[in-house]
């Protein structure tokens, strides 16, 4: 199964390190990741493979939230179909 | 990979614009649990709903986190409670007082469909059954009613309409320590759906499957962020922009719609694509009407901004789902909308305006507080003009009107939640009984001869 992490918050070093470090932590596999920075403000998106992973979508999404919290970012896990469903026909 | 534009403009739209799944509503027949007497039937109604109901806030609550969208409420509708009670009408309460422990043990927060349907006749029992509502709704606290007086296929039942009147201010003296709270868990109606997920008025129609999912979206916010990104763009264009809003939100409304349904081994009903609001700022109906260019919801071509938003907002959603039912449309309740309290304190939103924008939206006259003094036939009265406009235009209309008792013109009563605040709103001091009491049935219009 596959979900949008999307990272979003006022730039600084070391925020991909962090959050990809975590996500290895909990066996999630990265499957693709954009990257944009405008001005001082940061925005991440990653397609993450969570098949494998030590944790359930909602778990993973409350721990990346408070991982977030953590570092000064704001960070939604979200399953991908809702993208899907709401920008494609 | 996702656009990035895209992603950010969901996250958007859940985080700042109020983006959410109004409800999930769970329609349940309870024609299986027709028993002899009373007291057997309710305790079939309780089990069959904590059963079939069991793992909905649960379910929800998953889905919510999974997906990253609230889900607000959750909710349980059941075939019209007249029809279950019709044995045994006299003790229609205690079928009441079932649905209610019900409902509490579920963990749902209202549950719909002590209801009646008698648009074209009112048999005995049916009468008995909506003499208990008052008494029901003062005794429970999740339960919510609805009766069907009008419908464009059968005209309208006068006698309903003046029974209803005298009901309403039966409800309304009975919870009167509550600011009449009654009144605001009963929905007079024309037209009536039965696959409505919004409440007060949904019950499951006998037409339904066994057990379905409904799915209300809303996303008031949404919309009025939307046009306030394109204030340069003529009708036209914004009647696209909000098309395409609409679509997107109510294609999350399928999507959860239908994993719901499956998670909760039910059929996937229906999504309805309204606009609902709450008194949440950045909420608001009344503001998206402002935002096209109204000093105040109210004043002149709010009709006209109503007609266009609530047709661009069906046609954007009809699209984006297999199955569109329930009500469809803008919502336009006073108390629930922060928009409309504050016009109606100004008093530039009357009574009568809204019911003229009620022409040309889903559902009619909702939570408005009037003075307690109202006699019940103004307020049958206020019930049949809504009815007409729902019988002649083919479509649903309703009237969730609220004699607050002690209180008058200048006050205000406050319900709290999601059902907001309202100030009580002048009506005309006229009378209409001598019409009222006349009676009878208004006859169905001549273009409902389709056949």
């Amino acid at each position: 199964m596959q979900a949008v992490l999307t990272v979003i918050g006022k730039d600084k070093t070391g925020i991909i390190s962090e959050v990809s470090s975590f996500l290895a932590s909990k066996n999630v596999n990265i499957s693709d990741i954009s990257q944009t920075v405008l001005e001082d403000y940061f925005a991440m998106i990653m397609l993450v493979d969570i098949t494998a992973a030590t944790v359930e979508i909602a778990a993973l999404s409350e721990e990346c939230a408070e991982l977030g919290h953590r570092i000064g970012v704001s960070i939604h896990v979200q399953h991908e179909d809702i993208f899907k469903a709401m920008h494609s026909i | 990979m996702f656009n990035t534009g895209e992603v950010l403009e969901t996250i958007n739209m859940i985080e700042r614009e109020h983006l959410d799944i109004r409800t999930v509503t769970m329609g349940i027949s309870l024609l299986p649990c027709i028993a002899g007497t009373a007291k057997k039937t309710a305790e079939n109604i309780y089990d069959t709903i904590c059963k079939k109901a069991e793992k909905i806030v649960k379910v929800t609550y998953e889905l919510s986190r999974e997906y990253g969208i609230p889900i607000v409420n959750k909710r349980v509708s059941i075939t019209p409670a007249s029809i279950i009670c019709a044995p045994f009408a006299s003790k229609s309460y205690l079928i009441g007082k079932a649905l209610d422990d019900a409902a509490k043990a579920v963990g749902v927060d209202f549950l719909g469909g002590y209801s009646a349907l008698v648009h074209k006749g009112m048999a005995d029992y049916e009468k008995t059954f909506i003499e208990s509502i008052p008494e029901v709704l003062a005794d429970t606290e999740r339960l919510c009613s609805s009766v069907n007086i009008g419908s464009t296929k059968s005209g309208i039942n006068m006698d309903a309409v003046k029974l209803m009147g005298k009901i309403i201010k039966t409800a309304a003296e009975k919870t009167k320590d509550n600011d009449s709270f009654g009144c605001a868990k009963l929905v007079v109606f024309c037209n009536a759906v039965e696959d409505n997920p919004f409440m007060a008025g949904a019950f499951h129609g006998i037409g339904e499957n066994s057990t379905v999912i409904n799915v209300g979206v809303s996303g008031p916010g949404v919309v009025q962020h939307a046009i306030e990104n394109n204030k340069d763009s003529d009708l036209t264009e914004l009647a696209e922009i909000i098309k395409r809003t609409a679509f997107k939100i109510t294609r999350a409304g399928q999507l959860i719609a239908k994993e719901a349904a499956k998670r909760l081994n039910a059929e996937f009903g229906i999504v309805d694509l309204s606009l609902a609001p709450t008194p949440a700022r950045g909420d608001s109906v009344a503001a998206i009407l402002e935002e096209i260019g109204l000093e105040s919801v109210g004043t002149h071509g709010t009709t006209a901004c109503l007609a266009m938003l609530n047709d661009a907002v069906k046609k954007g959603g009809i699209m984006a789902s297999s199955r569109v039912g329930g009500l469809s449309g803008a919502f336009i309740p006073v108390s629930e909308d922060i928009g409309m309290i504050e016009a109606a304190q100004r008093g530039t939103l009357c009574i009568d305006k809204l019911e003229a924008m009620t022409s040309v939206c889903s559902v009619g006259l909702d939570m408005i507080a009037v003075p307690g003094d109202t006699p019940d036939t103004t307020i049958s009265a206020i019930i049949a003009d809504e009815a007409a406009i729902g019988m002649i235009n083919n479509k649903t209309t309703a009237v969730r009107i609220i004699p607050v008792i002690g209180k008058n013109v200048g006050e205000e009563v406050n319900f709290g939640g999601l059902l907001g605040k309202a100030p009580i709103m002048p009506i005309h001091k006229e009378s209409s009984e001598l019409f009222i009491k006349r009676g009878g049935l208004i006859p169905a219009p001549i273009h409902s001869n389709k056949n």
